[in-house]
């Protein structure tokens, strides 16, 4: 790709869009302290960070969404405040959400311009044809070959990703900001994904980029800013952006440092976990068998969508398998429905906490007995007592900070809900964890921290199975690691064998160099 | 805790006013109807705060206690007058019956996955038909028979307290240890909550909210039986009519968030009580009694009004 003429490389003069010491913070925690941000006109910045460094938060603000604490906005050196989304939307800046918010069952060209419908007849607001006329103008900036008259949920993934962006340019022409918009694409999509914004750059819109994908950022930003806790970790011009010199900016010191895993020489230690022949569904083709040795941490890592969630959730009961079978210590284990899953101390921490993994309106105390309630009790009658003493163990032994026991779980920090998940299984003596996504959206104290905890049970032989997006994490902390690709495993690779290149080449479907 | 002292202190106010209140005598009688009332509503609460709490709604206790009132004097009286029943059976299957709309209120609407509104929206309009086509439209009477079972459910009090009051405290004691102690009201707690979350912490989520189901239809079909203790007699078109809605809004009252996992026993007493109160003094102070529903709903909607402006207030959301 050939970057457009006087369209970027040189440094203009006037941001188009500045954002001088923003700080922002929730309940229990500090979002952002101080940061700033600039982007010219014309160009791509990609703002880098790890999970919890910020990054949404400040697109947020950037958007409307939120307000900051404090701090000030300047568009085109004109300072600004944005009251709302709309606002922010009419001086020209749209966001891209991560997650796709469109109408399943409303169409193309309906979805476009939804609450902002061309109509006709004054205040009777007849529905106008015009809105067809004027969502084909977009479609064929963006390659929308489906006919406008398509539901969205008729859509492949990539297909309603554009229909997003379609949206946010017939909504704000100036600066679109795109919050991971690769990381449900195929790499095929991406690809296209791509070459649109470099058209939309040439045609003088300025695009704000957020990826965890390190690559795609060496490939399409003109600037890199990196965020880390909250702060500015430092800037990267075109000239500098590499790989490396981001992941040193955004980790802030040596990878072996923050991961700290005692490897033990596992191949040792007795096989724990045995799954053979595993089929999730009918139409997979090849069946999956691994095994874990007790200590032993293995990683899944893969795309979003490639199928890894589904694995867990059927090895934990969740969802029926088609066939295969189960081996803990070589006794075949039966789980069909969680019950039976806990039964045999295989145990849960699932993807979205907040969802899945916690009651947030109960207490802290009440959300770690939940699972060993039978234990706690005779006749049935829960042993108050008891009860209290485990969740005060397990509050002190993982540090959750709360100020008392009895304490909503919703009202604590991100970390130390993720905490008292992990005091959920902990109080029964866990033989299988299995851990999805253990550290997303959480600040990188309590990060190291729960890295900390998996190494110690690792230690204590708990066999481990990580699911993981961040690759440094699988990296730094696994033994082994499959690779999963649209729902079949891609590849098993040895930890000497492991490298983001590898990881990143299974899971686009690509092979390894022999 | 906050919540119930302050219901307290409103159920305290209201009976002081009404005691104090020159225009109202509030004798030995007025207390002893007003402990009845509230015993026989509060049967109704505490299923449908339970069924709440679970994450449920029920509206067709109103008619489950029609069916039952309808049934149970045709059950005592269906081999004549003259050969009675005897009313342990009769009681046994009226309350197997409300045990049996209950679970099956709870298959449809886990098992295939059915909207609970929409499940006990239709009962309610089954169950009526049904009790209204089972009698004729004839209104079922014990006629002056079964004294003896009167006495014991309604008649005779013991000692100052209103036979219908005793056994509502007796099955707040009994639900207050089912829900605050026992691992299923745990469980109903957890679901109401979060329902995925305790899937995922290994609970039999459908076998815990049928139960919820059972529990709440049971008391119904437990209250119509109280209800021709009572009366003597029911109109299968009329009784029990709407008081799923005075359920609903004691257990609401009370403190049950109808999102779920929210409620306490003694909330929903307080609520109860509280909703007898305003009946009383609507009545006492003069206000024409027609009134009564508009003064209820004032004061729920007051309520709600008054905890979102509280909760605003101390800025207790939920971070992100």
């Amino acid at each position: 790709m050939i970057p457009a003429p006087g369209s970027s490389y040189a440094q203009p003069r006037v941001p188009l869009l500045e954002a001088v010491g923003i700080t922002k913070s929730f309940p229990g925690v500090q979002a952002l302290s101080g940061v700033s941000l600039r982007l010219y006109p014309g160009e791509v910045l990609a703002v880098v960070g790890e999970n919890g460094a910020g990054k949404s938060t400040l697109m947020k603000i950037l958007a409307g969404v939120f307000q900051p604490d404090q701090g000030q906005l300047f568009l085109a050196g004109r300072p600004v405040q944005f009251r709302d989304v709309q606002d922010a939307q009419r001086q020209g800046i749209a966001l891209i959400h991560q997650e796709l918010n469109l109408v399943p069952h409303l169409d193309i060209a309906g979805n476009i311009f939804l609450g902002r419908e061309p109509t006709r007849f004054g205040p009777l607001r007849w529905l106008s044809r015009a809105i067809y006329t004027q969502a084909a103008q977009y479609a064929e900036t963006l390659g929308i070959q489906a006919p406008l008259t398509t539901p969205v949920r008729q859509l492949s993934v990539g297909q309603q990703q554009l229909v997003e962006i379609a949206k946010a340019l017939s909504s704000a022409s100036r600066i679109l900001i795109m919050d991971e918009p690769t990381s449900s694409l195929t790499q095929r999509e991406a690809q296209r994904l791509f070459e649109i914004i470099h058209r939309l750059r040439q045609q003088g819109v300025s695009i704000i980029y957020i990826s965890h994908r390190l690559r795609e950022v060496e490939f399409i930003a003109d600037r890199v800013t990196v965020l880390r806790d909250g702060r500015n970790a430092g800037d990267l011009d075109r000239s500098q952006i590499r790989h490396e010199a981001m992941v040193r900016l955004m980790v802030g010191r040596e990878l072996k440092q923050f991961y700290h895993r005692h490897f033990a020489t596992s191949a040792e230690h007795k096989v724990l976990v045995r799954v053979a022949a595993l089929r999730l569904q009918a139409a997979q083709r090849h069946p999956i068998s691994f095994v874990i040795r007790h200590g032993e941490i293995l990683g899944l890592a893969g795309l979003m969508g490639s199928g890894r969630t589904r694995l867990v959730q059927t090895l934990f009961g969740l969802r029926p398998k088609f066939s295969g079978t189960i081996y803990l210590h070589e006794q075949e284990t039966p789980v069909s429905c969680p019950a039976e899953a806990i039964q045999a101390g295989i145990y849960l921490v699932p993807e979205d906490r907040k969802q899945y993994g916690l009651i947030l309106n109960d207490s802290v105390c009440h959300n770690i007995s939940l699972p060993s309630l039978r234990e706690l009790s005779r006749y049935w009658l829960v042993r108050s007592a008891q009860e209290k003493a485990l969740a005060r163990q397990l509050v002190t032994q993982l540090n959750i900070r709360t100020p008392y026991l009895h304490q909503a779980v919703g009202l604590l920090s991100g970390g130390n809900q993720q905490k008292t998940v992990l005091a959920k299984w902990l109080a029964r003596r866990p033989r299988w964890l299995l851990l999805d996504e253990p550290t997303r959206g959480i600040d990188v104290h309590a990060k190291s921290e729960i890295y900390a905890l998996i190494d110690t049970l690792a230690q204590q032989g708990v066999a481990i199975l990580l699911v993981s997006s961040e690759l440094e994490e699988i990296l730094g902390l696994c033994d082994r690691v499959l690779v999963m690709y649209q729902g079949e495993v891609a590849g098993e690779l040895s930890r000497d064998a492991m490298s983001e290149e590898a990881i990143m080449q299974l899971a686009t479907g690509g092979t390894l160099a022999p | 805790m906050k919540k119930l002292l302050g219901l307290f202190l409103f159920f305290l106010a209201l009976y002081l006013t009404l005691y104090l209140a020159p225009e109202t005598t509030p004798n030995l009688a007025f207390h002893y109807n007003l402990g009845r009332d509230i015993g026989y509503y509060g049967i109704l609460t505490l299923g449908a705060g339970i069924l709440i709490i679970s994450g449920g709604i029920d509206l067709s206790i109103g008619s489950v206690v029609g069916l039952a009132a309808t049934l149970f004097p045709m059950l005592l009286l269906a081999y004549g007058e003259s050969h009675p029943l005897n009313p342990v059976w009769a009681i046994g299957l009226i309350l197997l019956l409300g045990a049996a709309i209950g679970w099956t209120h709870g298959i449809l609407i886990t098992k295939l996955k059915l909207q609970p509104f929409v499940v006990t929206l239709c009962g309610l309009f089954i169950y009526r038909g049904l009790a209204r086509w089972i009698s004729g439209e004839q209104v079922q009477g014990l006629g002056n028979q079964f004294s003896s079972l009167k006495d014991l459910l309604y008649t005779q009090p013991l000692g100052p307290l209103p036979k219908f009051l005793v056994i509502f405290l007796t099955l707040v004691v009994l639900l207050g240890m089912f829900l605050h102690g026992t691992v299923y009201g745990r469980y109903l707690y957890a679901i109401g909550g979060n329902e995925r979350a305790a899937r995922y912490a290994g609970i039999s989520v459908d076998r815990y909210k049928i139960l919820a189901y059972i529990i709440c239809s049971t008391l119904a079909a437990f209250a119509g039986i109280l209800f021709i203790m009572q009366h003597n007699s029911a109109l299968p078109s009329n009784t029990g009519s709407f008081y799923e809605l005075y359920a609903i809004a004691a257990a609401v009252l009370g403190g049950c968030s109808l999102r779920g996992g929210e409620g306490t026993i003694v909330g929903m007493v307080l609520g109860t009580a509280i909703i007898w109160l305003l009946d009383r003094l609507t009545l006492m102070l003069g206000i024409r009694s027609e009134l009564l529903p508009t003064v209820v709903g004032a004061f729920l909607l007051a309520g709600a009004i008054l905890e979102a402006v509280l909760q605003r207030w101390q800025g207790g959301s939920h971070q992100d």
